[in-house]
């Protein structure tokens, strides 16, 4: 059976250029690069290069500002956890948006636990974030504003240049998550006014278990794993150098290859959105119709149930999901629809599909060929349907 | 295996059976909210001798929603009502092989829906 993968929002394929990368530090190369000897000095070798190609990708003005990490996870984790500890006698309120990630959003439950407030900005029926709220949120205790640069579920980009000014004007942090956005639109931290930015690795055709966080120079931060000094001493570990080492291979692809494969991407995914609504009924877009990621393409499917849209289409080889991995283990209807004020009913009937590099015209006309027929047997199944 | 649907369920998921309306149906129960994401409507045709001779349902809903639907109707059919009483959720996960623990709920849904169309055959039966 034809096997099509369209779901890489949730994780991509390992390019084979990032595994040759890789693959010298996964056997040889295996000295701990924080040894004086040859051994070490090998390896240190390869993460140096790798901080360079990272700190190309986020347009950093030194190698020394990225800090490697476990992954986007742990990249939103320090960058927001670091700062709210650093700065705990300067204030403790931070903005962030309903919309964001749940590395974001429960690591700022966490910390309203431990004593900080937090203000959960709305978004418009976009998902796009009012600039002007961020500014009216901020009081005299705010240490941090952190706002998604793309949203997961439905691509929507947010406006951080904008927030980015706002932030630096009034001296408070920026950070942004960009783990969707990398490598899918071209950015820079200049272009951003932005202190902080988390990178995924998976998500850019790397490996997994690998994550970047770019730190403005002269930026406080407490670290979050205390040992040795590795990182600048902002995040203690022997490094794993192959996982570095794939990263900075992918970050050196993902800058050389954005622009291009965001239009391929633009054009796949508008043609697969344009036969959708020529060819079924009751369906509507989520997300903004311009400013969104490039590759995103999230659905509702009225009088459906999302899952039962995914398992059908799995069935025929086809992976997609509804609105994210992290979620689908919960029953809550995705609280990114919801804040979009997407109706309750309607969050359910939600399925993205998530272009990837892989992807082909063909894949597309497949999926337009098996969706219609999927839809009108589900629909058929469901009493909300009737008489529509 | 957590949060993954057996083959049995997914069997079910592929080809439910029993899915429809009954026009003249005895009982009809109705269950679920769409906001909550499950939506069961269970359609039931009772002889004199009180058993059930057709279950049909309509579903709005994930996987397991489907799937447990699908079995609720397989197990009741040929049952007399008073039996079909006795048929609870576990029963049902159970015939499907289990369900994973956040979708077990469904199988709550299955069987309150199946209560649902039971009462309203005993009600209408007393306004007959």
């Amino acid at each position: 059976m034809k096997k099509i993968y369209m779901d890489n929002n949730a994780t991509t394929r390992m390019r084979e250029e990032v595994l040759e990368a890789m693959m010298p530090y996964l056997t040889d190369i295996y000295g701990n690069a924080s040894s004086i000897h040859e051994f070490g000095r090998s390896a240190r070798i390869g993460i140096d290069r790798a901080r360079e190609k990272a700190a190309a990708l986020f347009g950093a003005g030194s190698p020394s500002e990225i800090v490697f990490t476990s992954g986007g996870t742990e990249a939103d984790n320090l960058a927001v956890k670091g700062v709210a500890y650093a700065l705990k006698g300067k204030g403790n309120h931070i903005i962030t948006s309903s919309i964001e990630h749940h590395a974001i959003l429960n690591t700022c439950k966490y910390l309203e636990k431990e004593g900080y407030s937090v203000t959960y900005l709305p978004v418009d029926k976009y998902g796009l974030v009012n600039p002007d709220d961020v500014r009216k949120a901020i009081t005299d205790k705010t240490i941090l504003i952190t706002v998604m640069h793309a949203n997961n579920e439905v691509g929507t980009i947010e406006p951080v240049e904008e927030i980015g000014k706002i932030a630096k004007e009034k001296g408070i942090y920026f950070h942004t998550d960009s783990v969707q956005a990398a490598g899918k639109v071209p950015f820079s931290v200049k272009d951003m006014d932005v202190d902080l930015v988390s990178i995924s690795g998976h998500k850019i055709y790397g490996p997994k278990g690998i994550g970047a966080l770019y730190i403005r120079k002269g930026t406080k931060i407490t670290q979050l794993l205390h040992g040795g000094h590795h990182e600048m001493g902002k995040r203690a570990g022997t490094e794993s150098v192959a996982l570095i080492a794939g990263f900075g291979r992918a970050a050196e692809l993902a800058k050389e290859e954005t622009v291009s494969e965001g239009k391929e991407l633009a054009s796949l995914r508008d043609a697969l959105y344009e036969g959708i609504i020529s060819k079924i009924e009751h369906v509507r877009l989520n997300g903004h119709p311009e400013k969104r990621l490039p590759n995103t393409l999230n659905v509702g499917f009225k009088y459906l149930e999302g899952e039962s849209i995914i398992l059908n289409l799995d069935m025929e080889g086809i992976a997609v999901s509804t609105g994210s991995a992290c979620t689908s283990g919960s029953l809550e209807p995705s609280h990114v629809l919801t804040a979009m004020g997407v109706d309750p009913a309607d969050t359910q009937g939600s399925v993205r599909f998530s272009l990837g590099r892989d992807n082909t015209k063909e894949d597309v006309k497949y999926l337009l060929d098996v969706l219609p027929p999927i839809i009108k047997r589900l629909r058929a199944m469901s009493p909300l349907y009737e008489g529509k | 295996m957590e949060g993954q649907y057996s083959e049995k369920v997914m069997e079910h998921f592929r080809n439910p059976r029993n899915v429809g309306e009954i026009p003249d149906a005895s009982g009809i129960g109705n269950v679920g909210n769409p906001v909550c994401g499950d939506i069961m409507r269970l359609y039931i045709k009772v002889d004199q001798q009180e058993v059930i001779t057709d279950a049909k349902f309509k579903t709005f809903g994930c996987g397991a929603a489907i799937a447990t639907s699908s079995m609720v109707t397989e197990l009741v059919k040929g049952k007399t009502i008073k039996e079909a009483l006795k048929v609870s959720n576990h029963a049902v996960a159970e015939a499907l092989g289990g369900l994973p623990k956040i979708k077990m709920h469904c199988s709550v849904l299955a069987e309150e829906a199946l209560r649902s169309a039971i009462d309203d055959y005993i009600a209408k039966k007393k306004k007959a």
